[in-house]
């Protein structure tokens, strides 16, 4: 049963992980693509129409990965977590159903008409359909995240005689607490990802001298978008999570902060390695007094640390925790600060020209990724012990029919065919962007 | 209202096989109707912009059953461990094929695709035939209600048989049969010419293949799950499913011969939807019978979700789904009549 468990959330945590590539950057992305629609209108150009075909491309392809490899963790509830879907799918069945009846088949249908019906739709109708592509990445992305935040603070349920839980509350469920933050700092690490994405493309056309004018339109929403996100990303919605984290998870606010004892001004610590037998942060690097306050709002107030926790309560790997959450912090901070540098150098007209900062721009895209992935790392080994907190351990929620041959022969395969999708993707995807917007015919 | 989930799943799964069931079938036959490069890119485009939203209706009805019967998603999908999987990698390859085929334009590419495309329609469709083959005979549930089935084990119907055994085999004969037609039918529908030939020529011999496999079908069915007639026994008007499913053959026969090919891909729909409402009608209140006691079989009754959550579920499932329905008849609206080839470079 242990190997089972092992080789079931081994399973969850690669597939999901490799999948959270591809949304991240549709649900940016779609934002940005009605903001050019919307541009193009405004200002009567064709220019920028030209620009968010070139993008609705690279969005097909991408789109096209994410929703198969989607699939998969919509079935895996019930493959492999077979108790747990028992025990909560009278909770969260609801809100998986809802993504499947008000996003996907508004996403999918709009898309259709977003990809092949530029001519038939006429401007405005195109325009309409890549809002609405838009808004059904956006409301999908809505019941995920609910989802998620009923495992991480379950709200409106009753316990029926069998053990299972039921909703007893639609809007509790839908409005618990938890979901507002982290909603908001998803959506923005998404827009975070594509205006990365966005930046580096235009950043490599500008520097290599090809499609030079398409280059500069996408540095333009790139930078701005990219600036806007990365800072709602930091506070208040980070900061929102992060309270949240105090009030209802505060075992995991310890773990993730690397705060073994409670103290009164406890500091935030920037660098360090966690030492789980001797408890400690080896060199650290630390500012006194500040994680008090970013907590509470106070210098001198008292912080939980892990010593406060009985033990089979913290989080089961806290040194993979602590630093998912680091790397992402940090991440977060460089963020805003290339892209606070990239819009004064815009503003005072010298981003086309200053090469060492397009250089930055084009190389970095690959940090959001890094950044988003951490980021649910954090939140996912935060909830650990539990699957819902609080309720259910991970322990409990496996198949129990499921062996962990059969568990390990599907997860050879889902790497097989994930290498596989992943090399033809980026295949694909540097073919457009080194052919680039130019209009065909 | 856990007889009205029973109908809401069963009519997502309908509407699945039905609208999917095109797009797989044009999948079958698109290496077989479509010779050329021109011909392929033709099939191609006639399900390009729906066939991801006919998919979601596959989501939707996991979701809903999800939902309202989660004791009956978390066995089966436990149960039926393998065959999901493979199902799962199948949709991927057969996602792939469709939208990586047209990047490139080199033959090699294409018709490498093409094949993938092709292949991965057709096994999808075997083993959705035998996946209801599979709740038809019964699976090996515990006292617990959870069950595990191996790919095969003799063939042999025996409590612990396989996914696939002579019986299951047969419905995805029959799948195969059907939904080859109802493809051609489509494809009769959205295209002229030489391939518009080649695709009521299969079509009508997929037709007949799909009565003779079904006559066995129900044959093999009433040997094994004798059970299924008990609620036709007890309530009469359920004839009017298989009637419907007669009448939908009979239709397609008849406008097959006429060259009718709209009214003929109309009665394919007709006739699946027969079938499938005759099934869901045969098992009724099961959802997944229990080939090992039939105390353990999981009903409508013993896996049901909350009273509230079902009935707070009533409000937004029919707005959500009245909706979706909005969506498809504009979309199919949208794109109707006969697919004109796009510039290369456009579309598939």
């Amino acid at each position: 049963m242990e190997d089972a468990l092992i080789m079931g959330r081994f399973q969850f945590a690669f597939t999901i992980m490799f999948h959270y590539l591809f949304p991240q950057l549709t649900i940016g992305l779609a934002l940005l693509i009605v903001i050019m629609k919307g541009l193009a209108i405004r200002k009567n150009d064709e220019f920028y129409n030209q620009g968010a075909r070139f993008w609705a491309k690279i969005f097909a392809v991408n789109f096209a990965v994410g929703v198969v490899t989607g699939i998969p963790m919509e079935f895996q509830f019930g493959t492999n977590w077979a108790k747990f879907s028992t025990f909560a799918g009278g909770v969260i069945g609801q809100t998986l159903a809802m993504e499947g009846v008000f996003a996907f088949f508004l996403e999918s249908s709009f898309l259709g008409l977003f990809l092949f019906g530029e001519k038939r739709l006429g401007k405005l109708g195109h325009f309409f359909a890549a809002f609405m592509v838009f808004l059904g990445s956006w409301i999908s992305g809505f019941f995920i995240i609910a989802t998620n935040a009923w495992m991480q603070h379950p709200v409106a349920y009753q316990m029926a005689a069998d053990g299972s839980v039921h909703i007893s509350s639609f809007w509790g469920l839908l409005l618990n607490p938890w979901v507002g933050w982290q909603y908001a700092h998803n959506m923005l690490g998404s827009v975070v990802t594509a205006a990365f994405v966005m930046s580096a493309v235009g950043a490599y056309y500008v520097l290599a001298n090809h499609h030079l004018e398409y280059g500069k339109m996408f540095l333009r929403i790139g930078v701005v978008a990219g600036l806007i996100a990365a800072v709602l990303a930091a506070f208040p919605t980070g900061d929102g999570q992060g309270k949240n984290l105090a009030k209802h998870q505060p075992v995991t606010l310890a773990a993730m902060e690397g705060l073994f004892e409670t103290k009164e001004g406890a500091e935030l610590i920037l660098i360090g390695q966690p030492d789980m037998e001797k408890l400690k942060i080896d060199n650290p690097i630390h500012i006194p007094n500040l994680l008090s306050f970013l907590t509470y709002n106070r210098w001198q107030a008292e912080v939980k640390g892990l010593d406060a926790f009985p033990r089979e309560n913290w989080p089961t790997n806290i040194p993979l925790l602590y630093f998912s959450y680091h790397i992402m912090v940090g991440l977060g901070t460089i963020f805003i600060a290339i892209m606070a540098t990239s819009v004064v150098l815009l503003r005072k007209q010298k981003l086309f020209s200053a090469r060492w900062m397009l250089w930055i721009l084009m190389l970095s895209f690959p940090f959001p990724y890094i950044a988003n992935t951490t980021g649910w790392m954090t939140a996912e080994l935060g909830r650990q012990p539990w699957l819902v907190y609080g309720l259910m351990r991970t322990a409990e929620g496996i198949s129990p029919t499921v062996s962990a041959g059969n568990s390990l022969f599907t997860l050879l395969g889902f790497m097989g065919m994930y290498t596989l999708l992943g090399l033809l993707f980026l295949f694909l995807v540097m073919r457009e962007v080194f052919h680039g917007p130019a209009v065909e015919k | 209202m856990e007889t009205f989930w029973f109908i809401a799943v069963g009519f997502m799964l309908t509407m699945y096989v039905i609208l999917d069931g095109f797009d797989l079938g044009a999948g079958i036959l698109h290496l077989f109707v479509a010779k050329s490069d021109n011909e392929r890119r033709l099939v191609l485009n006639s399900i390009g912009p729906v066939w991801d939203g006919n998919e979601v209706w596959l989501i939707a009805a996991g979701g809903t059953l999800y939902f309202s019967f989660p004791k009956v998603y978390a066995s089966s999908f436990s149960g039926f461990y393998l065959p999901l999987m493979i199902v799962l990698w199948l949709l991927m390859l057969r996602a792939i094929g469709i939208e990586f085929r047209h990047h490139i334009h080199h033959p090699m590419w294409k018709s490498f695709w093409d094949v993938v495309f092709s292949v991965a329609s057709i096994l999808l469709v075997v083993f959705f035939g035998a996946a209801l083959g599979n709740v038809v005979r019964g699976v090996p549930l515990n006292a617990d209600g959870y069950f595990f089935e191996p790919l095969w084990t003799t063939f042999s119907v025996v409590p612990e048989a396989g996914i696939l055994d002579w019986f299951t085999v047969i419905m995805g004969v029959v799948a195969f049969a059907t939904l080859t037609a109802h493809g051609g039918n489509f494809i009769a529908m959205k295209t002229e010419g030489e391939l518009q030939r080649h695709a009521r020529e299969f079509a009508a011999v997929a037709w007949l293949g799909t009565l003779m496999t079904s006559v066995v079908a129900l044959i093999a069915t009433s040997i094994i799950r004798p059970t299924i007639w008990d609620n036709y026994e007890t309530s009469w008007w359920g004839y009017l499913f298989p009637t419907m499913g007669l009448l939908g053959w009979l239709g397609g026969f008849y406008f097959q011969r006429k060259k009718e090919d709209a009214k003929a891909f109309i009665a394919s729909c007709v006739f699946i939807a027969g079938m499938a409402a005759s099934t869901a009608f045969g098992l009724f209140p099961n959802l997944l019978p229990a080939s090992t006691d039939s105390s353990f079989n999981l009903t409508v009754h013993n896996t049901a979700a909350s009273e509230y959550g079902h009935s707070v579920g009533l409000v937004w499932w029919i707005i959500g789904v009245t909706i979706a329905a909005g969506y498809f008849v504009y979309l199919f609206y949208s794109f109707r009549g006969k697919i004109k080839l796009p510039a290369e470079g456009e579309g598939y």
